[in-house]
């Protein structure tokens, strides 16, 4: 996928989203078609708005949060009452854990080409073209690669749901709140504190909100067709046997 | 702090690995140093100090695998002056030849066996032995991992006991939580991985204890049992 991320102007150079992504992206060649269209829209929309929109958006989270007293110490304690953890933060984590179990998929892609390897090398087809031709020839999906890639996609349906609901329990509600009222300790009294840039948070609260179902319904949709690919190949393969005989005439009498 | 130098070096010595030595490097990187990075040093962005022990912690304990990588192109070295002298006696090479000899000298992976094996599993006791002794400061110096909202002080030049508000507590207690279970994880796994290469090690001795043609003999029809089983699934 030829995507390339926006350059960063660091003088030092980091490891940085630039590098998950090339990380990543080495597991897309073995991925279906729907996993692919799931990592663009994983880079694209969620990840590139991160770094390029968000981040600048919530930089002044916490000098931007005022509160109506001269008191020390207020502003800080009512900011963490509000906020323990800050919304990028959450996103930034939920992208790492939700990319993770593509590595899966990666370890055991690896893994089946080194026992091709040694399966070549046995019978005495050594010629360095053959070896070459297993490191670039793309696996297909099937036998225990299905139930790894079916299992990954398990997890990162499990992490985004999950995700959504932590999201759900620290800041209930999608709109971020203009005016927050703050008593704790040292706090002399009932305060008020604004919250900064209320609007935009919010707008982009809802964007990432939408791109994370989107996101799920793909994952969903992948476990659909893979099952149903499954089913299908077993179907056409077993219609010598009584089951997929009486599976193929029950089907099509409907 | 250059992470992409000290990917590149890893990864080079990671070829020499065992597959939990990879699992490994593949955990420190996406979940302690990505976190690190991306998440983390925002969130300590505004304070003085407190984030130079945790990439303090993640260089020392990946510095035991540059032992490897040391050891790995001490061994090519040495082996490509072997084959240069006895190519350079005998003359009978050409130079294509020996250019091919060389390029799979350098591409080869090294069974972790012999001297290797004792220098990989050196590397993984001090990587254990780095991981315990940073989580034990962290938890000794900061009195545990949770951050305080308020500390209260009374060094020189405060004039009494005076109440100190740090910034972003509750944030800074995940974000510790989260990076000491990525340690303990790392710690689990170089774990497995040494209990791993021991067992290795004791079986490997084992069967050389047994009388060898036997062991061989039995081990080579074992390989083409399997090569044959292999070729007629794939058929």
């Amino acid at each position: 996928m030829p995507l390339t991320p926006p350059a960063e102007p660091d003088p030092e150079p980091k490891m940085n989203w630039a590098s998950f992504y090339a990380v990543i992206s080495g597991v897309n060649r073995h991925s279906t078609g729907i996993g692919r269209i799931w990592l663009s829209v994983l880079f694209i929309f969620r990840i590139l708005v991160l770094v390029v929109a968000a981040e600048s958006v919530w930089g002044d989270e916490k000098s931007g949060f005022i509160c109506n007293t001269q008191q020390p110490g207020c502003n800080s304690v009512c900011y963490d009452h509000f906020f323990p953890i800050s919304h990028i933060r959450l996103w930034a984590l939920q992208l790492i854990l939700v990319s993770t179990p593509a590595l899966l998929v990666a370890m055991h892609v690896a893994h089946r080409r080194h026992v091709d390897k040694r399966l070549y090398k046995l019978s005495g087809r050594t010629n360095p073209k053959d070896l070459e031709q297993i490191k670039t020839q793309k696996m297909k999906i099937t036998g225990a690669l299905w139930w790894t890639y079916v299992i990954s996609l398990l997890f990162r349906i499990v992490f985004e749901v999950t995700f959504m609901y932590l999201f759900y329990m620290i800041y209930p509600g999608y709109k971020m709140i203009r005016l927050v009222k703050c008593d704790s300790y040292p706090c002399p009294n009932t305060v008020d504190c604004f919250v900064s840039r209320p609007t935009e948070k919010t707008v982009f609260t809802v964007f990432m909100l939408a791109v994370s179902g989107v996101c799920i319904l793909l994952n969903i949709a992948e476990v659909f067709f893979l099952v149903g690919k499954a089913c299908g190949k077993h179907l056409h393969t077993a219609g010598d046997s009584t089951m997929g005989v009486w599976i193929q005439q029950k089907l099509c009498s409907y | 702090m250059s992470w992409p130098v000290l990917y590149a070096q890893l990864v080079g010595a990671n070829r020499h690995s065992t597959s939990l030595g990879k699992v490994w490097l593949s955990v420190l990187f996406i979940f302690r140093v990505m976190v690190l990075v991306v998440a983390a040093e925002s969130v300590w962005g505004d304070e003085q100090s407190d984030f130079t022990c945790n990439t303090l912690q993640l260089v020392f304990v990946s510095t035991p695998t540059l032992l490897v990588a040391m050891y790995v192109s001490y061994r090519n070295h040495s082996d490509k002056k072997r084959l240069l002298q006895s190519s350079g006696r005998a003359g009978l090479l050409s130079n294509k030849g020996q250019e091919e000899d060389l390029e799979t000298l350098k591409k080869r992976r090294l069974p972790v066996a012999g001297a290797l094996w004792w220098t990989y599993a050196c590397s993984l006791v001090f990587r254990l032995l780095f991981e315990g002794g940073f989580m034990y400061a962290l938890y000794v110096v900061y009195d545990g991992f949770q951050m305080p909202r308020l500390v209260q002080c009374d060094q020189w030049p405060c004039p009494n006991l005076v109440d100190c508000f740090i910034s972003r507590p509750t944030e800074k207690t995940i974000f510790t939580v989260f990076m000491a279970t990525a340690s303990s994880i790392c710690m689990v796994l170089n774990m497995a991985e040494l209990s791993y290469l021991v067992a290795k090690a004791v079986t490997r001795s084992l069967c050389g204890q047994k009388e060898r043609k036997t062991c061989r003999k039995s081990s080579r029809v074992k390989t083409q049992n399997k090569t044959n089983q292999k070729l007629l699934v794939s058929a």
